[in-house]
């Protein structure tokens, strides 16, 4: 067929193997044939560890959850790029038409001092639940919600905390990063909540917080290359990290508890 | 501004920006003085601009904040790379940096250790004599020191190399400090983009073609 639909791959993979986060891990070498080209790249995955199981060896430990690329659970380094090569995807909706018969296909965890290894793919991204819980929120009284149209929202204002929002925290830019950064993904929790009314009220408290959290992580510091922002699956501005850094400026220099 | 600022990542960034535009405004200045040259009256109006750069006491409190500037651009640098090191303890087998950023963008160390290794052989050529001069109170004629040195053709290769480092350090640099300050903003940024790469490149090409015409003796 010569639309690709149905053909096969024979490809040579090479994944980054590690029982848990204080051993040292290797690479190992799997030689896959008949891959289609349909298959999402975590199914290619499912397949090698059917194989693997049914040769009575370990399966490959890897993080997925809804594959369909909205909750930022997979994370493989696929080839030198977070969820492979193709832009504005995770690794779930990656497929196996964007490699070639024969390719070598190298994958690896996200590597940072801040997301140990827990097993072979899998990575412990907790750093990041720490930092929501730092001040990644609003405090609002239970009770019922008020109408939706108390509170007015500028369009502009809207549209751009909702392009934040989009952010799956899958971690992405910090694997992406050349200094392990995880400013894009803190700076999109930020500028959320910055930009609506609700969040006026913890503005200043909320990004002392956060920056004080994402530093104490061990994250690295940003350099403005903009690898984090063509790597992100859901196409989080710089625009962001811009904000959080005048938002931290401002509540450093204004701020009082 | 609360204590915590200046360690912070973020206030680590402020402070690269802005010692990195401090720095800059002195290219504009150190280039605009080295454009003297150009009016080619065997260095009259170039040492005249010289000499007041040397003596004026405002340029020289001037002066000290700039070699400040420097040493925190620098040292911070250097923090901020052994920081950033240390997040990522295991490297990746395979990296495609291409794929999402300039070369030059993940370079800056590197390119900043040149720009210092320059310096070194521009401050021994031209700053170091010029304030020996100054402090015991002799005549300096840094044009004809300009023309000594430039008549090397190994140090007008050294100046070349430098001032390319430099170039790339400023297509990355200019933009970035912006965007560390916090100014971004949709109106602006692309003027501020197209600014740091036009900045970039016609600073290097006057500071560049400077060593190559007295090199060739077109100034004299």
């Amino acid at each position: 067929m010569g639309s690709g639909h149905g053909t096969e791959l024979n490809l040579t993979l090479k994944v980054w193997r590690q029982k848990n986060s204080k051993a040292a891990g290797s690479f190992e070498t799997h030689q896959l044939t008949g891959i289609s080209t349909d298959m999402s790249f975590l199914e290619m995955f499912d397949v090698l560890n059917e194989k693997l199981i049914s040769e009575g060896k370990e399966a490959i430990a890897f993080d997925h959850d809804c594959r369909e690329g909205i909750c930022g659970m997979c994370s493989m380094y696929i080839n030198g790029r977070p969820h492979g090569p193709k832009q504005g995807v995770t690794t779930c909706q990656l497929h196996m038409r964007s490699f070639k018969n024969g390719d070598t296909i190298v994958v690896e965890p996200w590597r940072s001092a801040a997301f140990p290894v827990i097993k072979d793919l899998a990575v412990d991204r907790g750093a990041f639940d720490r930092i929501i819980a730092s001040g990644g929120y609003i405090s609002v009284n239970t009770g019922n919600a008020q109408d939706a149209n108390n509170i007015l929202i500028p369009k502009e204002a809207a549209d751009d905390a909702f392009s934040a929002a989009a952010c799956i925290g899958c971690g992405a830019c910090v694997a992406a990063c050349k200094n392990g950064s995880a400013m894009l993904f803190v700076s999109a929790k930020v500028s959320q909540l910055a930009l609506l009314p609700q969040g006026q009220v913890e503005r200043k408290a909320r990004v002392l917080k956060m920056v004080e959290a994402m530093d104490e992580e061990g994250f690295g510091n940003c350099t403005n290359t903009g690898a984090c922002e063509a790597e992100c699956p859901k196409g989080i501005s710089l625009e962001n990290i811009a904000r959080m850094n005048r938002e931290l400026t401002i509540a450093s220099a204004t701020y009082s508890k | 501004m609360s204590k915590g600022f200046l360690k912070s990542s973020i206030g680590k960034k402020v402070v690269m920006g802005l010692t990195g535009l401090f720095l800059v405004s002195f290219l504009v200045i150190h280039v605009s003085i080295n454009a003297c040259i150009f009016f080619n009256d065997g260095g009259q109006t170039f040492n005249a601009a010289a000499d007041f750069m040397a003596h004026n006491p405002v340029i020289r409190i001037l002066e000290i904040g700039l070699l400040a500037g420097l040493i925190l651009h620098a040292v911070q640098a250097l923090i901020l790379t052994m920081q950033n090191k240390k997040a990522r303890p295991v490297a990746y087998a395979k990296v495609d940096g291409a794929a999402n950023s300039k070369w030059y963008s993940r370079s800056m160390g590197v390119l900043g250790s040149l720009l210092l290794m320059f310096l070194v052989v521009h401050f021994a050529n031209f700053w170091f004599p010029t304030k020996v001069a100054v402090f015991s109170h002799q005549e300096h004629n840094t044009f004809e020191s300009m023309k000594v040195v430039f008549d090397q053709w190994y140090f007008v290769a050294i100046y070349l190399l430098g001032v390319g480092a430099l170039c790339y350090h400023l297509l990355h640099g200019v933009q970035s400090a912006f965007q560390s300050l916090g100014l971004n903003h949709k109106n602006y940024t692309p003027t501020i983009k197209s600014f740091g790469v036009w900045f970039s490149i016609i600073v290097s090409l006057l500071f560049a073609s400077m060593p190559i015409v007295m090199f060739l003796h077109i100034i004299q």
